[in-house]
């Protein structure tokens, strides 16, 4: 058999493409959920209600203990037992990946937001602001750009667990190599090209953050 | 519902010796790369520290199931080689991880005090008791608490696995699914548990080694909680 073809290749490449099409969107929600939803967790377990405090610390423990993939199937397999929606796949993929990553991003703000010195506080105090403008005037505007780094790492890593998804039927970039593979009854190809279009397109995202993050830490 | 349970429970166990093993055997793995890999990052010589380079950015890169799709069905077409699932696992497992604790092993070391290495050129010490005596005590210390998230993340990954047909816990969670879908609820929870156990357990033994590493320098383990309280997440 010969070790390579060079025309399923680059055959597959339209292919892998679609797929692409499908991974990109599904990370550009899951991130803009995780980043709203991280927000708020943030902030609610800074706000100490006395029960929801509780509840939701030992939710974000539990998502963040636990398997992505047993947290897509949760979701796909036994919500719509419990709720009776049934959500498809895609949708799943993106409830799943914003909201396991809403508990990573919620550390993040977390620390952006103590990374605020305390006299910012106090002086938002002695104004008698109120605590809305507390928070959408003065510490969110200092915390924010601080973490903007930090969020964008995620929405990486995310962008290369979108294949997980493929357990559920999702045709992403490695579920459209997989088809091509069977297609053509060889699959090295097809996921080699899989691999370098993660390649190519992640590696630059992570040095332009780690560029940010070096701008970030000057200012 | 409870008669069923220590059905569900006894099934979901056989899988936990493959959990074990593959997330034992990664970690096993992935400590090695990471310090040669990582070591490898300071080198003097380009060349040494280009493969590293290679090495780190490409599995960093790369999606980790794309790897182990790679590894375990395309590899062998290129070598004619078959590996057993499990042990395809374990060698992901170990390689993607590695990648990632080489940068832990890099910064650890790097963090280590200038002051420190001048002083052990100062008594004479030559290049590799320098590095085993001075900086490479110091620097474990440090990337003890990055590396316990990193094994962590690592187990969790197990159950990628079950993607090749390794029979570990997710992997026998799937086969009940089918007749037994209306316990889900109880199948999931089975699991969680299971993860979160050996999570503890690989808490539990990385807590001990930074008590031995902080003993050795004759310090108190007490910076662990402000690592860790750090939030380093993935």
């Amino acid at each position: 058999m010969e070790p390579w073809k060079w025309d399923l290749f680059f055959g597959s490449l339209p292919y892998i493409a679609r797929g692409l099409l499908v991974t990109v969107k599904i990370t550009l929600l899951g991130s803009l959920l995780a980043y709203t939803l991280g927000l708020l967790f943030a902030v609610l377990l800074r706000a100490r209600v006395p029960v929801l405090h509780l509840v939701l610390r030992a939710f974000v423990e539990a998502v963040r203990s636990t398997p992505l993939l047993v947290q897509i199937f949760v979701l796909f397999w036994l919500m719509p037992q419990l709720t009776g929606v049934k959500l498809g796949a895609e949708t799943t993929g993106v409830l799943a990946l914003g909201v396991h990553y809403a508990c990573y991003t919620a550390e993040v703000y977390r620390a952006g937001i103590d990374a605020v010195p305390r006299g910012q506080w106090e002086a938002a105090a002695a104004l008698s602001l109120p605590r809305s403008r507390v928070w959408l005037g003065v510490v969110l505007p200092q915390a924010v750009p601080r973490v903007i780094p930090a969020l964008g790492n995620y929405t990486i890593s995310m962008f290369k667990e979108v294949p997980l998804l493929l357990a559920i039927g999702v045709l992403d970039v490695l579920n459209r190599a997989k088809e091509f593979g069977a297609d053509n009854y060889r699959v090295i190809e097809a996921y080699t090209m899989a691999g370098l279009v993660f390649l190519v397109l992640s590696y630059p995202a992570s040095v332009l953050v780690r560029r940010l993050e070096r701008r970030v830490a000057h200012s | 519902m409870s008669e069923n349970f220590d059905f569900l429970l006894r099934t979901v166990l056989k899988g936990l010796p493959y959990t074990a093993g593959a997330a034992a055997g990664g970690i096993a793995l992935a400590a090695v790369l990471s310090f040669a890999a990582g070591l490898a990052l300071l080198s003097r010589s380009r060349g040494v520290r280009l493969v590293s380079r290679v090495y780190v950015e490409g599995f960093r890169g790369t999606s980790e199931v794309v790897q182990l799709f790679w590894i375990y069905f395309a590899l062998p077409v290129l070598v004619g080689l078959q590996l057993v699932p499990l042990f395809a696992g374990i060698l992901v497992l170990g390689l993607n991880h590695g990648a990632y604790g080489a940068e832990i092993v890099r910064g650890a070391v790097q963090s280590v005090p200038r002051a420190q290495v001048e002083g052990a050129v100062a008594l004479g010490f030559g290049p590799v008791r320098r590095m085993r005596r001075v900086i490479l005590p110091q620097a474990v210390a440090e990337m003890l608490p990055p590396f316990t998230n990193l094994f962590i993340q690592l187990l969790k990954n197990t159950s990628l696995l079950f993607l090749i047909q390794v029979p570990e816990i997710f992997h026998q969670g799937e086969l009940l699914r089918p007749r037994f879908g209306n316990e889900l609820g109880t199948i999931y929870a089975i699991l969680a548990v299971l993860y979160l156990v050996l999570a503890l357990l690989i808490t539990f033994v990385m807590g001990r080694l930074e008590r031995v590493a902080a003993r050795r320098l004759g310090r108190k383990a007490a910076g662990r909680n402000g690592a860790l309280a750090a939030g380093k997440g993935v």
